[in-house]
């Protein structure tokens, strides 16, 4: 496979790029479609691939477009070819060799054996370190729009396998024409590495701050060796001296956002209709997710085809219920917590996929070669310089996004997106102490570093999808066919307002020395803008101010008031990686001096800019441009002689943590005081101030929670007793519940004053103890005090705004809730719950368990009831037994529920009816198939016992007199009455029902249809019973005034 | 008792046309001798169930409705002590306590004016000394306490076994001295789902992160399972992570497969738990 790329790439830079004079647009094309990925400008990479340039990414309307295919590269480098050979013509120096179409082309085929390279036939040695002198310049100024597509270039030199003769001249360079400027540059691969070499040696310093892996495969190469041992020794000892481990974030479980009722509960709703459906879609959310998680790797999985409806099902009823702003919080906080992780965006840090192949063994192999493939597809372009893509994770949102096509949702997400960039970007974050100057082993200075990387990252993610959504609308896959067209469309757009007023937070970053912070993620808002958009005035003023930032970064300058090296080397990559994105226009790297005096760039840090600080490390640079990466995987590749599958060496694992950003500090207020407490601080470490305003954080909000916990229960507990006085007193079952809310509320709001009391007592007491556990012990004491009084103060002023504001609402809504609580438990279910539970302390709850009792009961009555088998029966001692357990198990208390005490009442009831008309029948000798009379009374005794003693719910007495229980006695020959008689009198005696009230019972039984004769025993049983000596009528059992049985009322009345 | 799909699909083959009455729970016993009572009679009613849900709306086309009681009244008038109204419901394979929902209601709406309500039947379902015709009366109370898987009486059981479970697992965590947040505290907090507990500082089980723990009293079957795990448990998971469900009746061993994805089941409460020991990270 022959290389694609012409020998001349080389000269390709340098033909435009001299440091002696700023650059001009290269006209190449005015209809170059800008679909099309570019690689003019830049010393395009030499291809690996047949038709090598970059796989299409993306065929959808957002993505790009068809790449360009090879005939109209090759076309297109022809025109720059002859352009660049008409300029060097007109030039007078330095002289550069316009290489001639079919010179010898160095080709990189795996397949291949690298022809060895030797330094001593390198053909015009001179020549090349010129232009390897030039190129380097240009490099070094930035007048190159990408550096690391330059310096992959000159890997790719360096790793040539062979030349491959294009033409079938004599290629042996003669004496004559050593130096002329017709003959090519490269004339083999000797010069290839000589030149790739000799600019290696000019960009020492960039190489060396790249990760470790990189810097050995570099030092290992032996034609680095061969051509420049001294490079090769530098290399070596900046291998051994870096500490710049890019670590493997493990792949991230999918976790839920955590449900928290300070956001997340009823009261943050409107209705509980709108509660309700957010309810379902938060579950909704998760079951699409984990379906995608489940199935978007299987081939023919289609996320619309699979998803879509569901999602807009979904979003539809969001927006009847006005829920969006509940569930873009959840959508985003959930795009945080996956996708903030370099492993969440899929593991993309390419130059890994080796190492992961040897660290786990060839048993996973063909797994993770599959993986590996998958991961790498996307980006299989061999050039460091991949389209904006949404990775991993990435892809869900995006998805999720684009299948629930719903405006408010868009709208809602814009809105949220811009407000957490805008909160992040403004985050006060570390500035160097200028006492401590241990650096990387201070522990401050870590979490520090940490705490920076989760910011930048999180923000790249928000302004990605920031600018997937803003830009969505207009994004189509090609640019206005007409001049016409395209005036028109920006007419229309300039007059729309940007989604973020994304220029003056570029302003303000660039002013206050946070490039480094800002540029990262408004490249990644931009990467995703639509080919309009460059176009426009607002943004093209943001290019250009990028333009001229991007100039600024001259690595080589080191000294006061720079910004730091890698702080620099992360900005050059991702602008070099913007310049490169096809919706961004050609010439905008090449434009005219005069128009970008704009505004001015400086780059010298002031006192406290970030810029200045050594935030950015190898690994946050990779992790933000992880096709920095190639440049491994290329050196890689040529180790193990085969595209990237082996090679490198196994790399010891660290997990990235992902911490959470922390407690957003405070916004202090105006007023003296507040400028002296800034004062205070300013000569302090920032780590006072961080303590000092976490601390007042914390503790003013633990002080609401605190007096919610102790002056509004007790509030609460209030409204209780009131409501229940209320109750009782008047019997004024369920009233009406917003007056009575009324009532009970002003009377208990104005307690609500006592808050604010005792709110600063508690900050006052709890704040110091926590600035002092804090802070490190040899603070002087005058700074500690300073720094408690400041603590205690911010706390209070905290807890105190909030609660002046909230306190009455909150203890309306509190009484308020407990109000239909209470109402709910006057039902007809009266569910008096913890103040009945718990039995003597010497309990051991081994009574048995109240279900197993119900069962049995059931079981008892369903055989007495029948249909039953012949031999089935109770054995008297079952019974006895079973009253017994169930005496017990009332007791113990330990398992029983109300519920389940009311049915054992009833049921127990039932059994005593049964009892008493003698139905149930006996297991034993078959001539004995009833109960004894006395084994009965026996039996009914302690039925007696239990109602009066160990119930705590209604028992039901009534049913015993109802018709139907009544009733069982009428199929029974010879009737026997004397059980129901007694039973009668033991009730009125026990004081379990009142005389009256059985009256009533028997009364109400004569409307009943009965037997005739049945209807005298009864009468005569009525009058028997009448006629039995007065008892004073019994005391009514205390629950049973507090809530009347309703069976006892009815019978009363 | 987890058994195995294959263990659960023999014992539930045993249970197809089988009446909910104790005779058959006690032929279901001697059948399989080695499993539990409990587990048993909790796999037969889940059967039960889905029968029923399968062959519901059957019984309660109007046709249907109208037969029904045309030979329940038969079948009283020529004998009104007989267990009548039991046997119509085994003759048509349908529930006792729901054989005697329909002819109740159907009694009701001929001698009310207006059709009666849900709770009206329910509350005479609940106590049929109310019900106004005597014979119907007995003849709705026989069919309740001889349904062991309809029925309010058989409600309560459930019920009263799904809270004895809780508070029995209320006292192995607070003997353990896990502190966690009830239910009912919860509710209190405004949380919109609430498994039965959530543990205030996680534990690791068999290696797997706990947040939470779900209480069930039944046997975990698929259909019931894939039910919680869409009404509850991927809720609870949404919401505060991974968790345990206990099935204390067992379960079908092929459904412990999310363990990886965050709920772990077990069919008894664990003894490998691992908690966060304070302060022992530092060096």
């Amino acid at each position: 496979m022959p290389g694609v790329g012409p020998g001349g790439h080389p000269v390709a830079a340098l033909g435009r790029t001299r440091p002696s004079r700023r650059i001009n647009p290269t006209p190449v094309s005015e209809e170059r479609s800008l679909s099309k990925p570019k690689t003019c400008f830049t010393s395009p990479p030499i291809s690996c691939v047949p038709g090598g340039q970059p796989s299409v990414l993306d065929s959808s309307p957002w993505g790009q477009g068809p790449a360009a295919g090879c005939r109209s590269l090759q076309e297109e480098r022809e025109m720059l070819r002859k352009e660049r050979s008409k300029q060097l013509q007109q030039s007078p120096a330095p002289a550069c060799p316009t290489p001639e179409s079919g010179s010898p082309l160095p080709t990189r085929t795996g397949s291949l054996t690298a022809e060895p390279a030797d330094p001593a036939k390198v053909s015009s040695r001179q020549r090349l370190e010129l232009v390897a002198l030039v190129y380097s310049s240009c490099i070094a100024e930035n007048l190159v729009p990408n550096l690391f597509l330059e310096l992959f270039f000159v890997l790719q030199l360096l790793t040539a396998r062979r030349m491959v003769a294009a033409k079938d001249s004599d290629l042996e360079p003669s004496p004559g024409v050593l130096d002329s400027l017709e003959s090519p540059l490269f004339q083999s691969v000797h010069d290839c590495v000589f030149f790739a070499v000799q600019v290696l040696e000019h960009q020492f310093q960039v190489l060396s701050y790249l990760d470790k892996g990189t810097l050995k495969l570099l030092a290992e190469n032996e034609r680095l060796l061969c051509f420049s041992p001294a490079l090769q020794g530098r290399l070596r000892a900046a291998y051994e001296g870096s500490v710049a481990k890019v670590s493997l974030a493990m792949p991230p479980s999918v976790q839920a956002v955590s449900f928290q009722p300070e956001t997340d509960n009823r009261a943050n709703f409107s209705s509980d209709r709108a509660f309700h459906t957010f309810k379902k879609q938060r579950d909704v959310f998760y079951e699409v997710l984990r379906e995608w998680e489940d199935r978007h790797e299987e081939p023919g999985w289609d996320f619309e085809k699979g998803l879509g409806s569901r999602i807009r099902a979904m979003m539809g009823q969001l927006s009847a219920a006005c829920s969006h702003s509940h569930f873009v919080r959840l959508f985003q906080k959930q795009l945080l917590q996956m996708c903030q992780s370099p492993g969440g965006a899929g593991g993309t840090i390419l130059g890994e996929a080796p190492d992961v192949l040897n660290m786990l063994g060839a048993d996973k192999l063909g797994r993770l070669r599959r993986l590996h493939e998958r991961l790498a597809a996307p980006q299989s372009s061999c050039r460091p310089c991949p389209l904006t893509s949404f990775p991993g994770c990435q892809g869900f949102f995006r998805d999720f996004i684009l299948s629930a096509s719903s405006f408010q949702f868009n709208q809602h997400l814009m809105d949220s997106l811009s407000l957490k960039i805008r909160e992040l970007n403004s985050l006060v974050l570390p500035h160097p102490e200028p006492s401590d100057e241990d650096g990387e082993s201070d522990v401050d200075w870590q979490g520090e570093r940490r705490q920076f990387a989760v910011v930048l990252l999180s923000l790249r993610l928000l302004a990605k999808f920031l600018g997937f959504v803003a830009f969505l609308p207009y994004r189509g896959p090609e640019p206005p066919p007409t001049r016409e067209l395209q005036d028109s469309i920006l007419a229309l757009r300039s007059q729309v307002p940007p989604v973020l007023d994304v220029r003056a937070l570029l302003q303000q970053g660039l002013r206050a020395h946070r490039a480094v912070l800002t540029v990262p993620w408004l490249v990644e808002f931009l990467s995703l803008a639509d080919q309009i958009v460059p176009m426009l005035d607002y943004y093209r003023s943001i290019f250009t101010l990028l333009l001229h930032l991007h100039r600024s970064l001259v690595l080589s300058k080191d000294g006061e008031g720079e910004m730091c090296f890698l702080n620099k080397l992360l900005l050059l990559a991702v602008l070099g990686w913007l310049f490169q994105i096809p919706t961004v226009p050609e010439d905008l790297f090449f434009v005219e001096e005069g128009q970008v005096d704009v505004f001015e760039v400086d780059t010298k840090t002031a006192e406290h800019g970030l810029d200045g600080v050594p935030v950015v490390d190898q690994h946050l640079l990779y992790t933000c441009c992880p096709y920095i990466g190639e440049l491994r995987k290329l050196l890689a590749s040529w180790v193990s002689g085969s595209s990237g599958r082996s090679g490198g060496f196994v790399r010891k694992i660290t997990p990235t943590t992902t911490t959470s950003l922390g407690a957003l500090p405070l916004r202090t207020t105006q007023g003296l005081q507040a400028q002296l407490a800034q004062a205070f601080f300013h000569n302090q470490p920032p780590s006072l101030r961080r303590t000092v305003e976490f601390v007042a954080e914390r503790i003013g909000s633990n002080c609401v929670k605190h007096i919610k916990a102790t002056l509004v229960a007790d509030l609460v507990r209030q409204a209780e007793s009131l409501l229940q006085e209320q109750l009782v007193t008047q019997r004024q079952e369920g009233g009406d519940p917003g007056q009575l809310l009324e009532i009970l509320c002003s009377q208990l709001c104005p307690h609500g004053a006592q808050a604010l009391t005792q709110g600063r007592e508690f900050c006052q007491k709890k704040s110091p103890g926590a600035v002092q556990a804090l802070l490190p012990e040899e603070t002087p004491a005058a700074v500690l005090s300073s720094a408690e009084n400041i603590a205690v103060g911010l706390a209070t002023e905290k807890a105190c705004t909030w609660l002046s504001a909230n306190i009455t609402a909150l203890i309306r809504r509190e009484v308020k809730a407990a109000v239909s609580r209470m109402l709910r438990a006057q039902g007809p279910e009266p569910a008096v719950r913890g103040d009945r539970r718990g039995c003597s302390r010497a309990c051991e709850h081994h009574a048995p368990l109240p279900s197993h009792l119900i069962s049995e009961i059931k079981d008892v009555l369903s055989v007495a009831v029948g249909p039953r088998d012949p031999e089935e029966g109770v054995s008297p001692e079952h019974l006895e037994q079973l009253l017994g357990q169930l005496g017990q198990t009332l007791r113990c208390r330990q398992f029983l529920c109300p519920p389940a005490e009311q049915h054992l009442a009833k049921c127990s009831v039932e059994l005593a009816s049964l009892l008493v008309a003698d139905q149930i029948p006996v297991l034993g000798p078959p001539t004995q198939h009833r109960l004894e009379r006395g084994q009965a009374r026996r039996l009914l005794h302690m039925l007696l016992s239990l109602w009066k003693d160990d119930f705590q719910v209604p028992v039901p007495l009534q049913l015993l007199l109802s018709p139907r229980n009544v009733g069982l006695l009428a199929d029974t020959r010879p009737r026997e009455w004397d059980l129901l008689l007694f039973l009668l009198r033991e009730l009125v005696e026990k004081g379990l029902m009142g005389r009256k009230e059985i009256e009533a019972c028997l009364d109400s039984l004569h409307e009943a249809q009965w037997p005739e004769d049945f209807a005298e025993e009864l009468a005569t049983l009525f009058n028997l019973f009448l006629a039995e000596p007065q008892v004073p009528e019994p005391q009514l059992r205390a629950c049973e005034l507090v809530q009347p049985n309703r069976g006892t009322v009815l019978a009363q009345s | 008792m987890i058994l195995t799909k294959a263990q659960y699909d023999e014992i539930a083959q045993c249970l197809v046309s089988v009446p909910p009455t104790r005779q058959s729970l006690r032929k279901l016993k001697q059948r399989f001798p080695s499993q539990s009572q409990a587990t048993l009679l909790s796999i037969f009613s889940q059967e039960y169930q889905k029968h029923i849900k399968r062959t519901h709306a059957k019984h309660h086309t109007s046709e249907a409705i109208e037969s029904y009681y045309q030979r329940y009244l038969d079948r009283v008038g020529k004998n009104g002590a007989a267990p009548v109204l039991l046997e119509l419901a085994n003759e048509v394979d349908y529930a006792p306590s729901l054989m005697a929902r329909i002819i109740l209601e159907r009694f009701l709406q001929e001698h009310k004016e207006t059709p009666p309500s849900k709770s009206v039947i329910n509350s005479l379902l609940r106590d049929p000394s109310q019900i106004p015709d005597g014979v119907l009366a007995n003849q709705v109370y026989q069919c309740i306490v001889n349904d062991c898987c309809y029925g309010p009486l058989v409600d309560c059981i459930k019920h009263a076994i799904g809270h004895e479970h809780e508070i029995l697992l209320r006292d192995l965590l607070l003997e353990k001295n896990l502190s966690f947040l009830d239910e009912d505290q919860l509710r209190a907090k405004g949380y919109d789902k609430t498994p039965d507990f959530i543990l205030q500082v996680p534990v690791a089980v068999e290696g797997h992160i706990i947040h939470w723990i779900e209480s069930k009293a039944s046997f975990g079957d698929e259909c019931s399972h894939h039910a919680y795990l869409h009404d509850q448990f991927w809720s609870y998971w949404n919401r505060f992570g991974p968790g345990l469900v206990i099935y204390w009746y067992g379960f079908i061993q092929e459904l412990d497969c999310n363990r990886e994805r965050g709920i772990l089941l077990k069919a008894c409460f664990p003894t490998d738990i691992v908690t966060l020991c304070h302060g022992a990270a530092a060096p």
